[in-house]
């Protein structure tokens, strides 16, 4: 079996300059070996080799600035991220100022915020660059006291030499520091010598937040800025025939209405250049209010598109893909899933014989799930600031990974990629939305068009109708016990609009002799994106609630059931490439049943559910405690276990991991996003329910395994195993199985639940 | 012209009176700790004083609070020292934050209205303000430590 990849190969480089005015400043170029940004529904990933640069300035008054290298959406990297730098340098953390880093077309990389890569990537490379610019001024030091530098010691950015009584701030040897080459071959701390990592340190910009200071992308201004806004077609499958802007331009405040194309025919896209529609109508004035108002008095008539292309481009290939015109409906989705589902589906993996042992089993369990598209529904809306002019053209708002969205806009606007300056501002939110950057290209062209400074914002009905949702998934489960009720196959079929959602290496696969795992999908114009924890938001859902059924039919405790699989991979693993590492795995249930108190009588008041997933290099399980309350089921207690590494913030993970809980209950609940006739039924947070103050549980516990792991990732992983224990926990609630989400809120009715009313 | 009295500081605006006061806040004034989230009293994120009671402002016409006096979260407190905000720092509340200026202002009114909440009385009062990244856990436990550090201020 294969161990999890859990760093990368890679060669790095650091750099030290002279900053004006004197002082130390190392940057760094570090190249990775990337491609587990986990991407959607394309196989276009970002360049195999990125470049990376962060900087540590050390000034002549001893005041250091660390620069952050990715966009911060909530995940706390403005402070995670400067800590590993911190602590190799041993300076003192509280004065430390943290700064949001450039993005610099030629030596940065995609500086991707998502696939809960930024601790995992940045963790040698940050220790390093922190590392090198101490050795650098403590090299500087010895060489001006004349003494050797095995003799000096540092703390809280002062060096000491205890012998002669002397010491000196890091600021003093800055200037000198700069001028000597960078140490190769740098040692970092172990573990147990961590002062600043391991322990908890609040947000460094905690007080901008709760003081209201402008942070985020929507309070971006300048002086002459001009506000956006695009009327987009009502459904998907519409576009624009006409429009009528006489009323629209004479309201108070509008400069112009326009359209204008995204893309032009043939535009070679990349894979994060996802959009709904091509045909923007915009509506331009001076304040938001007057540009919102105005645009409703545009009159427009729209028609279908009909079946259109899309051209996508990089790595050398160029293909074309049809996007079918058709304007969808949420009951017409779930038919044609059906219908697919008996089908056949690409084979994904096979061991064994699943055909034979199916046809010799004593008794098959067959479930099938159902889930709908989500909308992210960051509170932030989607928005960006640009300014283009003939040489060079400035943006900034909230974006996940400007690298991967600066090739895409040098193309629009015809200009070098090192005349564009992206700035990032912090997110409200992400969830793996603002991955996809076409509210960026579509505020370059508007500015490019009116030649002014000009924010685009999308009002949240424009946000969440406009697409780059979950995709809906649909998945069918069969499991053949023999005559022993012993699992001896193990089938699983996927499909979705337009993805499926099947890992098909991750467990149970290499825990049964006969497995088989098939996918297939449907096109669609509805667009979809990344959404915390990709496909494994879907699948944990489905699985952990089969897995519980199965453990149920065998008689077994959930727990020791998944335990026994387990322990079955461990001495005899089935197949090749299974994904994950059994011991964390097994480790993590283990965890969570001591915590949780798992079938000690003084929970039996409790309906308990438990569910455990693997993804994105991490592991996390959750019991899930649910009471009726107010006659409504309410998620009273959870209990969550998890292994991500080294912890490098602990409070912060915490927060993050109780994050996901509570996202996971109110989309396992409530999160529902589904269409009628093309067209979005859901368009603010008055018909998209969201979980409330109320509903979040009084308690949840989070235990992180201790061990020395290189950190592994912990903002998605936490995340899909909620929906799976809160399932099992309404199961023992009103003995009911939930296969079709949203549990609570008018689940997704589907004809296939025949097979799931079958008695084991 | 439009009055208006904005965390102790007067404004004359030249504006169309039916502007909602969250725009004339964050586009005119240049305010920009309301946040706008839903622009139908749904979210929460853009909850300021008007005369002391917690209001909605996407939905809240700017002549409404003509002649009347506007706290923002710029204004609550002179230093960001009110006892939320302490106890936003030092539970370490925030995930991406937008939505916190909004929950700050909801829980303010409330902690000004009842000294001692109980979880009750902080679930109806903050029932009105979402959190996508899910912070409610901890906007509960700093409401309680708000009242704590209040409750320890007033003796």
């Amino acid at each position: 079996m294969e161990q999890t990849r859990t760093t990368h190969s890679r060669r790095s480089f650091l750099k030290s300059s002279l900053l004006a005015g004197g002082g130390l400043m190392i940057s760094f170029s570090w190249l990775p070996k990337a491609g587990q940004a986990n991407t959607p529904h394309h196989p276009v990933a970002p360049e195999a080799w990125n470049e990376l640069t962060g900087y540590v300035r050390i000034y002549p008054d001893n005041s250091i600035t660390i620069l952050n290298p990715n966009p911060e959406f909530g995940q706390n990297v403005m402070t995670s991220l400067p800590m590993m730098v911190a602590e190799e340098l041993e300076a003192d953390w509280k004065k430390i100022v943290v700064e949001m880093g450039p993005h610099d077309s030629t030596k940065l990389g995609a500086q991707f915020t998502g696939g809960s890569n930024s601790v995992r990537m940045y963790w040698r490379p940050l220790r390093e660059a922190g590392a090198a610019a101490r050795q650098m001024l403590l090299q500087a030091a010895a060489e001006s006291w004349s003494v050797p530098i095995e003799e000096l010691t540092t703390r809280a950015a002062i060096i000491y030499h205890e012998k002669t009584g002397k010491s000196g701030t890091y600021g003093s040897f800055a200037s000198k520091a700069a001028t000597l080459p960078v140490p190769k071959g740098m040692k970092l701390k172990a573990p147990k010598d961590f002062k600043v990592v391991r322990n908890s340190q609040k947000n460094v910009e905690g007080i901008k937040i709760v003081s209201g200071q402008p942070l985020f992308g929507i309070d971006y201004k300048v002086d002459g800025m001009l506000i956006a806004m695009i009327q987009h077609p009502p459904a998907f499958g519409m576009k624009l025939k006409s429009f009528d802007a006489t009323q629209t331009l004479k309201m108070p405040g509008i400069k112009d209405v326009f359209t204008l194309k995204l893309y032009e025919e043939g535009f070679e896209q990349g894979g994060f250049d996802t959009r709904s529609f091509n045909d923007l109508l915009v509506v331009v004035g001076n304040t938001t209010w007057e540009v919102m108002n105005a645009r409703k008095k545009l009159i427009v008539d729209w028609v279908p598109a009909g079946d259109t292309k899309d051209t996508f481009g990089g790595r050398g290939t160029k293909r074309e893909v049809t996007v079918p015109g058709a304007l969808e409906s949420t009951t017409a989705q779930l038919a044609k899933m059906e219908e697919y589902a008996q089908k056949p589906a690409q084979q994904l993996r096979k061991d064994g014989d699943p055909e034979t042992a199916f046809k010799n089993a004593a008794q098959i369990i067959e479930r099938t799930y159902n889930a709908p598209f989500l909308a992210h529904n960051c509170m932030e809306p989607m928005n960006f600031f640009a300014h283009v002019t003939a040489e060079k053209a400035l943006l900034a708002g909230p974006l996940q990974a400007p690298g991967w969205s600066e090739p895409t806009l040098a193309k629009l606007l015809q200009l070098p990629a090192e005349k564009i300056e992206i700035q990032m501002t912090r997110m409200g939110g992400g969830f793996g939305r603002r991955a996809y950057g076409h509210y960026l290209y579509e505020v370059a062209l508007i500015a490019k068009k009116v030649q002014a400074p000009v924010k685009l914002i999308y009002t949240r009905e424009d946000d969440m109708t406009y697409g780059i949702y979950r995709p809906m998934y649909t998945a069918t489960y069969r499991a053949a016990l023999d005559a022993n009720k012993k699992l001896i196959a193990f089938h699983v079929k996927g499909g979705g609009i337009p993805e499926h959602a099947i890992h098909a290496n991750r467990f149970p696969a290499g825990a049964v002799d006969n497995y088989l795992a098939e996918g297939w999908q449907i096109p669609s114009n509805i667009t979809i994106g990344a959404f915390r924890a990709p496909r494994s938001n879907f699948n944990a859902a489905a699985e952990q609630s089969f897995l519980d059924e199965l453990a149920e039919a065998m008689g077994k405790d959930p727990i020791d059931f998944r335990l026994e699989l387990l322990q079955k991979v461990k001495e005899k693993p089935v197949g090749r490439n299974n994904e994950y590492d059994v011991d964390r795995y097994t480790g993590i249930l283990k965890l969570v049943k001591e915590k949780s108190g798992w079938g000690k009588p003084e929970n039996n008041k409790y309906n308990r559910g438990v569910a455990a997933y693997f993804c994105h290099n991490s592991y996390a399980a959750h019991v899930v405690d649910i009471v009726m309350r107010n006659n409504r089921p309410y998620v009273e207690r959870v209990y969550s276990a998890i292994d991500c590494g080294i912890v490098i913030n602990p409070d912060a993970a915490t927060n993050m991991v109780e994050g996901a809980v509570i996202d996971g209950i109110g989309n396992a609940f409530y999160g529902k996003l589904s269409h009628k006739d093309g067209a979005a039924e859901q368009s603010n947070f008055h018909n998209y329910r969201m979980i409330r103050h109320s509903e979040a549980p009084a308690k949840i516990e989070v235990h992180f395994v201790q061990n020395d792991i290189d950190p592994t990732g912990l903002g998605e992983p936490p995340f899909p195993p909620v929906f799976g224990a809160v399932a099992n926990a309404l199961y023992k609630l009103n003995k009911k199985r939930h296969y079709n989400q949203p549990y609570l809120n008018n689940p997704l009715q589907s004809g296939t639940v025949t097979n799931n009313k079958k008695p084991f | 012209m439009l009055k208006l009295t904005i965390n102790k500081k007067v404004y004359n605006l030249d504006i169309d009176p039916e502007t909602p006061l969250l725009w004339a806040l964050r586009d005119v004034i240049g305010l920009v700790g309301t946040k706008y989230g839903c622009g139908m009293a749904q979210c929460g994120a853009c909850v300021v004083h008007l005369n002391g009671e917690a209001v909605r402002s996407c939905v809240t016409r700017v002549s409404r609070a003509a002649g009347k006096e506007v706290v923002t979260i710029e204004g609550l407190s002179d230093n960001n020292d009110h006892p939320l905000q302490q106890a936003w720092l030092e539970l370490d509340v925030s995930q991406c934050g937008y939505c916190q200026a909004g929950q700050i202002m909801s829980a303010a009114v409330l902690l000004r209205e009842n000294k001692n909440p109980t979880d009750k009385d902080i679930n109806s009062a903050m029932e009105g303000n979402i959190c996508r990244c899910g912070t409610y856990l901890r906007i509960h436990k700093a409401i309680q430590l708000a009242a704590d550090i209040q409750r320890k201020g007033s003796k």
